[in-house]
């Protein structure tokens, strides 16, 4: 099973985020950058399906800002076989379109039978990594999978809809997986194997051979103005859960 | 390209999803200034009555046996077809589970430009202007929608009401072939009875990411018990397993309502208001003052979470 994982690198929520002086987009200066969360799901799946059916996983990514190693030796030591990155003259914000038609171009010639993404990411304005690549590649999609085998070209994959409830598919490979939940919470990788990896292993570089990108035209952005705030309680904890509890007795919510 | 605006309608075992009513209620406002009508479209098989509620200027029903479930493959290959022939100014798409498996594909698919996670849309003199939650809600984006384009919308972003209706929907068979699918929907499955069901509580007390580990759930049952309260969950928690998956709230979970909704350690993000805005009395205990759920809730405090419910608790005793 020849598997490999697409993934993002976004602006990191940690931090308070900066806007740019036109109030166009972030200020990318200001911003760190960490591995979509969603994506950290995949790469678990990922490891999941070698480890019970074998094969091998590739990672991939845009390296838009020229910080994508560390999140490439972190999937290294979490038990992906090679990395690869897109480099290429890219600046902020390299938007999810763009980044989609550079990772088909070089999946494309991976042959892969299987490729994973994080179903979503915070920054996706213009489309979601997976149902993009599956567009590109013509591979058949599905996506907020939070379930799934691989066996010998056919893969079986649990989509979540509301209310708890799922879907089963079965779906001839290759195809495209937009994973919401891999099936274990992602498993952690210690410091010292990264740094290992950081030592020894070889990234694999693809040059972009497309420089020609195609951003939505964003008029304006903003923190949003909210049409009201939280009355907000102040004080120790006592006080504050005195208060609670009394807003609690005056609606008779509590005897 | 027409001034029409396309709307994705969605239905499971053809009961009809409540955005697929505030999309088409949306596109009505805006067609009027645009200029142009607004389809509705619905995928299914055998479900002519839930097809004949919208209150779009034209309703098509794509009956065919391979539609009766949701389909990603089929979906996005009809909807294709069916965006490719009449070329609307706009489509519209459920920021949904479904329909965030045809969004992105269709607008890769049919060269549009796509805007995600659209929270407002705005017509003016032939200029949309969509607006989308970036960055867990905590930015938002105006963009102008230049030619035909499609938008996911989230979910409860407009007025249901508007959209409801009794068109005739003009039955069709499938516009492509759809024998040679390489995706079989297999079978629903439907989640094991037995949990409480938290639709049904007055008091729900919700943990989410800041409750920090397994352990600390019994803090939080404790005073859920205390409070007469059942304890809810949003994404990461079930995710984690820290709580069963019928406990969740929010877009892939339930959508709850109680009289107190008391929460701890959630930060807001859009997923998770979807499915809790409308409690009586929201209380957020977050240690991020700009957590964007301080926007929602009606009281908070930046207290830690810990030491709020372990004093509750004592108070409470």
């Amino acid at each position: 099973m020849n598997i490999v994982v697409a993934i993002k690198h976004v602006p990191s929520l940690t931090d308070e985020l900066e806007l740019n002086d036109e109030g166009t987009n972030l200020d990318f200066d200001m911003v760190d950058f960490a591995l979509s969360e969603w994506d950290e799901q995949a790469i678990e799946e990922a490891a999941l399906i070698k480890e019970a059916s074998g094969g091998t996983v590739t990672v991939i990514g845009v390296d838009v800002i020229e910080e994508l190693d560390n999140v490439l030796h972190t999937a290294l030591a979490k038990g992906a076989d090679k990395a690869v990155k897109i480099v290429g003259d890219f600046e902020p914000p390299l938007e999810s379109r763009d980044q989609a038609r550079l990772l088909a171009d070089a999946i494309r010639g991976m042959s892969p039978d299987l490729v994973l993404t994080g179903v979503q990411a915070i920054d996706d304005l213009n489309g979601q990594i997976g149902p993009m690549l599956a567009a590109y590649l013509d591979m058949p999609y599905v996506g907020v999978v939070v379930g799934m085998r691989a066996i010998a070209g056919t893969a079986t994959v649990e989509k979540e809809y509301a209310g708890g409830v799922t879907a089963e598919f079965k779906v001839s490979l290759p195809m495209v997986v937009g994973i919401q939940a891999a099936a274990h919470p992602p498993r952690y990788a210690p410091v010292s194997k990264i740094r290992q990896m950081a030592k020894t292993a070889v990234i694999d570089e693809i040059e972009a051979d497309d420089d020609e990108f195609d951003p939505v035209s964003i008029i304006k952005m903003s923190k949003p103005v909210a049409a009201s705030h939280a009355e907000m309680i102040d004080g120790d904890p006592e006080a504050v859960a005195e208060k609670i509890i009394g807003l609690l007795r005056e609606r008779g919510l509590l005897a | 390209m027409s001034n029409d605006i396309l709307v994705m309608t969605e239905q499971l075992s053809g009961k009809v999803n409540d955005i697929s009513y505030e999309m088409v209620g949306k596109a009505k406002a805006l067609a009027g200034t645009l200029g142009g009508e607004v389809v509705a479209v619905m995928l299914g098989s055998g479900m002519s009555d839930a097809a004949n509620s919208f209150a779009a200027d034209t309703t098509i029903y794509v009956d065919d046996p391979a539609l009766a479930d949701f389909n990603p493959e089929a979906y996005s290959k009809v909807i294709a077809a069916l965006v490719t022939e009449k070329s609307p100014r706009l489509t519209m798409i459920g920021s949904t589970t479904m329909g965030m498996d045809i969004g992105a594909w269709l607008a890769a698919k049919t060269n549009q430009q796509f805007v995600a996670y659209v929270a407002d849309l705005a017509a003016a003199d032939g200029d949309l202007v969509a607006t989308s939650q970036l960055y867990a809600g905590k930015l938002t984006a105006e963009v102008a929608l230049e030619g035909a384009s499609v938008t996911a919308v989230l979910a409860g972003a407009f007025p249901a009401e508007a959209g409801r209706g009794s068109t005739a929907a003009e039955q069709i068979a499938s516009p492509v072939p759809l024998n040679d699918l390489k995706t079989k929907f297999v079978q629903l499955n439907r989640p094991e009875g037995g949990d409480i069901d938290i639709t049904a509580q007055e008091k729900l007390v919700a943990v989410g990411r800041g409750i920090g580990g397994e352990d600390n759930i019994e803090l939080a049952e404790e005073l859920a018990e205390a409070l007469g309260a059942v304890v809810a969950a949003s994404r990461p928690v079930t995710d984690a397993g820290w709580l069963p998956k019928t406990r969740q709230v929010g877009k892939s979970g339930v959508a709850v309502k109680p009289k107190l909704y008391l929460m701890l350690g959630i930060s807001g993000a859009p997923e998770h208001l979807e499915g809790m805005k409308d409690a009586d009395l929201i209380i957020a205990v977050n240690t991020d003052a700009n957590a964007p759920i301080f926007d929602v809730a009606h009281y908070g405090t930046t207290c830690d979470l810990f030491d709020v419910a372990e004093a509750m608790v004592e108070a409470l005793e």
